[in-house]
């Protein structure tokens, strides 16, 4: 089969095209870079995203941002964020601070990406 | 008089980049005035990531990266001031500003850096026919509510404008539980970054509608539907195409207009074709002493390519104040050719002493066209590329010694070569 | 027990209640929706108008020119923003010239003050050289001015419940009763209540009130006038009113500058049915265009800041039904004012009023003080008051609207006067806050805290405009959910 995709990884947007029989992946043409190669092969068989999202903070409505530490696979995106929808930190808090170890058993980390007193 | 010399309108990533750029090329006497409660501008917000892949060779979220220049901020002890807005700026380098804490204050600059980035164009300019009640939002107000108060404007969305914040605004609506019905947008291509369309809209199945506008707005109390249209060539709804989706958010993502107010005061010459001031290679305005960078100078697509332009200005700024910037000499204009929009800048000085880089946007969507730059009836730069589009900036360097024909040259011109039919 | 209950709390309505204040009169304003101002009152051009165009031996002509005339003590006594800049009725053809001709005769017959003669295109073109290439000649109309209509109202409400009136907001009033003891009973939705007299100040609505009371039916039938709002950029593109003279194809559009600096393109004319539609259309807003560029070729459609719609109270009697009914002994209708309402509303209000007084036998309010002050504007004062505004009162060091210059101590205060803001629209009707550019996309997220802490309500209530119009959904997080 023919897969037609824009690799994500960087705002050149390349169109890349590849084939896949279930198996592997192959043909990849239109990259620029050796992510973009890498990103038509997991795009395709597993695909993953980055998440960044909102979690609470202890006696405030005023959220903290978050964002998962790599990739995450996106069939768990919605349940990584309703983890991270429940979660509430306590200050004060760094960037790089591990928020969520392992969300949704993904392996990835949820850390902080900014800094609460 | 409060004296400085080199004062920075703006502490977001073009301020804070600028006041690093002339502490390293220099500069000591520095101040940054900002009108938010803490620095870091519209990065604060933008909690999504994409920024920094250029700068630091790594993918930070917005307040990151933001952080990172607050953090040599105070590493070089640069001198700031928050809750600060500055209300003039005379053609003599005087700031006027009022806070809570200093009062109104006046600060004679020596050098003055503006960095006010934009605002958002509200539906109120669009003239959108309807009701004028509440639930409608422009992007980046929305955005503000959300991701910095914690409040929800809204569960049921519609998005006018397929510009990055309405691209960014789709994804983020979505993952905090609303439902995103459809990215409505005017023209028949995306002004927004490709990843963009593909992880905030094709990840999620919100249609993007190329080609529709909003056409009519209902809801007496409240926001209850929205009216879209399918447009012809001429940008007019076609009559018969008419559908409604209910809704109780309108996020529009329309237009960002460089805020540039405070730099007309100052006398600052301002370009229609950017909105923003009309500038040198060296990013000095009109008015000598003045420069300008980051979003207020031109919409920009990547924060980097404003890092990289407002240290350059910063520097500029310091040399300026030391004497050590060339004042006299002829500039000569940058002409705009065939497919090509917005450049900055407009004028390069006769005599450029190092490379000089010309940002614009292309008109239009071109395949497998060539940007060309032409001196003396001269190519003196000629790339190809995949795709060029009007949503993403193109960013060309030229070695000053290609530039050796300005010295005799009466304009200078870039333009779009598409390939033969 | 009331002596006088004001249905209404447009500028005629609350002009009312500041001359009855004169007197020593209970008296009680219910306006239904949730801030006065909120009709006809806020969606006008902000003309004073010169009086010409009134039919003679009117209502309407008699109250516009009595009206016109008060202008000057009401911006000393309530500093309400006024500009006497004139109106020019421009024509288009010279064929229009009996038009003028009747329109300046109306206006001698009429009474009205000042200059008022037809110039022709030289001196036109002199006064106004932005003026569209077609116009040859135009009626001067020394008495044309402007005025805030907000304002007016804000500034009428103010000093009336300065000097002793009542105001209740959120209080449709739905049936009234004559009492056996010749008294009204005025039922509304925050009470029922009792007074020796009525004033009948609805707006679109007013016949409704008189119908319930008079067999002397009024129909109202809304007619809808649609604007744009044109930068200030432009403030310069015409010093004076610009009329254009009604022809065969209707009633002419305005182009006008504002108090404010803006500039005001509209309205037209469309009758409708429905009193409660205050949408734009496409239609509406393109006719706006159209018939304006005859006065104004070079419309900078790039510097629209926002557009807006009004319902005028078009009765079918063709004038102003003002004062009692036959059959209605103390009920005083202010019924069907449309323009010119906004100039009339002072000479009306104290013609009413003093009739009021007469048949209530009201005695003089020796506490009575007339001066109004306006909320110090950060933006109109010099370097020095700014400096010593800020170091009274810190919070007009701090900006909210940063395109209109609103600083928060004027927005607090705008909440905390009498009859005070109670909403977004409140607040921009009393500040500008919001009124500008960027059309409240900076200042709102500010100026629902601020709403929310004078209130003592949560952001989540913080309306547009009363009733439903929450501007928010909810929070995200709850506060003080603690982490084990």
């Amino acid at each position: 089969m023919k897969y037609e995709l824009t690799c994500i990884n960087c705002p050149m947007g390349c169109r890349i095209t590849a084939d896949y029989d279930g198996k592997e992946v192959t043909n990849i043409q239109g990259y620029t870079c050796a992510r973009g190669k890498a990103y038509a092969q997991t795009e395709i068989t597993d695909p993953t995203r980055m998440v960044t999202a909102l979690v609470g903070v202890a006696g405030s409505h005023v959220p903290l941002s978050v964002k998962t530490q790599t990739p995450i696979r996106k069939p768990l995106i919605f349940d990584a964020l309703e983890e991270i929808r429940q979660t509430v930190v306590n200050p004060p808090v760094r960037i790089g601070d591990v928020v969520i170890a392992n969300v949704c058993g993904s392996g990835v980390n949820v850390i902080a990406t900014e800094n609460i007193d | 008089m409060r004296k400085t010399d080199i004062l920075i309108i703006g502490g977001g990533p073009a301020g804070l980049a600028a006041a690093v750029g002339a502490y390293e090329a220099g500069a000591r006497d520095i101040l940054i005035l900002d009108r938010e409660e803490r620095l870091g501008g519209i990065l604060k917000q933008c909690i999504h990531n994409g920024f920094g892949l250029h700068t630091f060779k790594e993918e930070l979220t917005g307040p990151e990266y933001a952080q990172r220049f607050i953090e040599k901020v105070l590493e070089y002890k640069i001198p700031y001031q928050t809750e600060t807005m500055v209300i003039d700026v005379s053609p003599e380098k005087v700031v006027t500003c009022v806070s809570r804490k200093n009062g109104l204050e006046r600060i004679e600059a020596k050098s003055v850096i503006l960095c006010m980035g934009c605002r958002e164009r509200p539906r109120g300019s669009l003239g959108t026919p309807g009701e004028r009640c509440p639930g409608i939002f422009t992007a980046g107000t929305a955005q503000k509510f959300t991701n910095l108060e914690g409040l929800m404007p809204g569960k049921e969305v519609v998005i006018l404008g397929s510009g990055d914040i309405g691209l960014i605004m789709a994804r983020r609506m979505t993952f905090l539980g609303a439902k995103v019905h459809a990215c409505v947008e005017l023209m028949p291509y995306s002004s927004g970054l490709k990843r963009n369309i593909v992880q905030c809209l094709d990840d999620f199945g919100i249609p993007l509608l190329l080609s529709h506008t909003v056409v009519d707005i209902h809801g007496k109390e409240h926001l209850t539907g929205v009216t879209v249209a399918e447009v012809g060539a001429d940008l007019k709804p076609i009559p018969g195409t008419e559908k409604y989706f209910p809704c109780d958010t309108l996020l529009l993502s329309v237009g960002l207009i460089p805020e540039n107010e405070l730099s007309e005061m100052a006398g600052v010459k301002i370009a229609p074709t950017t909105s923003g001031a009309e500038v040198d290679e060296q990013l000095q305005t009109s008015v000598p002493g003045i420069f300008s960078a980051g979003n207020v100078l031109h919409v920009h697509d990547l924060v980097d390519f404003v890092s990289e332009e407002a240290t350059k200005a910063g520097a500029n700024a310091f040399r300026y104040v030391q004497n050590a910037l060339p004042q006299s000499g002829r500039k000569v204009p940058v002409k705009m050719g065939f497919g090509v929009g917005g450049i900055v800048p407009q004028f390069v000085s006769e005599n450029p002493e190092d490379k000089v880089s010309f940002m614009f946007r292309p008109r239009n969507v071109y395949r497998n066209a060539k940007v060309i730059v032409e001196l003396g009836g001269e190519q003196i730069y000629a790339k190809k590329s995949m795709i060029l589009a009007p949503g993403e900036m193109v960013n060309l360097s030229i070695p000053a010694d290609k530039l050796k024909g300005l010295a005799t040259a009466d304009s200078i011109l870039v333009r779009i070569e598409v390939p033969e039919a | 027990m009331y002596d006088v209950i004001i249905i209404g709390g447009g500028v005629v309505g609350c002009a009312i209640a500041r001359e009855l204040s004169r007197f020593r009169a209970k008296t009680l304003l219910l306006e239904k929706t949730n801030d006065i101002c909120n009709g006809q009152s806020k969606a006008n051009t902000a003309i004073i108008h010169g009086g010409y165009d009134c039919k003679p031996n009117t209502l309407k002509a008699k109250f516009n020119v009595l009206g016109n005339a008060m202008f000057d003590r009401i911006h000393e006594e309530l500093e309400v923003p006024v500009q006497w800049n004139t109106s020019l009725v421009v024509s288009f053809s010279k064929e229009d010239h009996p038009a003028l001709e009747k329109l300046l005769n109306q206006g001698i017959q009429n009474g009205c003050r000042g200059e008022l003669r037809i110039i022709g295109e030289e001196e036109l073109r002199r006064r106004e050289p932005n003026v569209g290439s077609t116009a040859c000649e135009a009626l001067l109309v020394g008495s044309g001015g402007i005025v805030c209509p907000y304002e007016l109202t804000q500034a009428f409400a103010e000093n009336a419940a300065m000097n002793g009136a009542e105001f209740l907001r959120n209080a449709k009033v739905t049936n009234l009763k004559k009492l056996p003891n010749g008294h009204w009973q005025v039922v509304s939705t925050v009470g029922t209540f009792e007074t020796r007299a009525v004033v009948n100040a609805a707006g679109v609505y007013s016949d409704v009130f008189n119908n319930m009371v008079s067999e002397d039916k009024v129909h109202i039938r809304p007619r809808r006038g649609e604007y744009y709002i044109v930068d200030k950029k432009y403030r310069n593109v015409f010093h004076a009113a610009m009329f254009q003279l009604p022809t065969k194809m209707g009633k002419g559009i305005l182009v006008a500058p504002t108090v404010d600096g803006t500039v005001l393109i509209g309205p037209t004319a469309e009758d409708i049915d429905d009193k409660e539609d205050k949408r734009t259309t496409a239609f509406g807003l393109a006719k706006t265009l159209r018939e304006a560029a005859r006065t104004w070729e070079q419309i900078p459609t790039r510097a629209f800041i926002t557009t807006f719609s009004g319902l005028r109270a078009t009765g079918d009697k063709g004038d102003f039904v003002l004062g009692e009914p036959a059959d209605a002994p103390l009920f005083f209708n202010c019924c069907a004012v449309e323009s010119p309402g906004l100039t009339s509303s002072p000479a009306i209000a104290k013609w009413m009023s003093e009739e009021i007084a007469g048949k209530l036998d009201l005695k003089e309010n020796p506490d009575f003080n007339p001066i109004r002050k306006a909320i110090p504007k950060f933006r109109e004062m010099t370097a020095q008051e700014r400096a010593a505004a800020i170091a009274a009162n810190p919070d007009y060091g701090k900006v909210v609207c940063r395109c209109e210059t609103v600083t928060e101590a004027e927005i607090r205060e705008a909440i905390r006067r009498p009859v005070g803001a109670l909403d977004i629209d409140g607040i921009k009707r009393r500040t500008r806050a919001g009124m500008g550019r960027c059309q409240a996309g900076f200042c709102t997220p500010r100026t629902v805290e601020i709403l929310a802490e004078e209130l003592g309500i949560s952001p989540l209530e913080v309306t547009k405009f009363g009733g439903n119009s929450r501007l928010l959904e909810g929070y995200l997080f709850e506060e003080g959910k603690n982490h084990a």
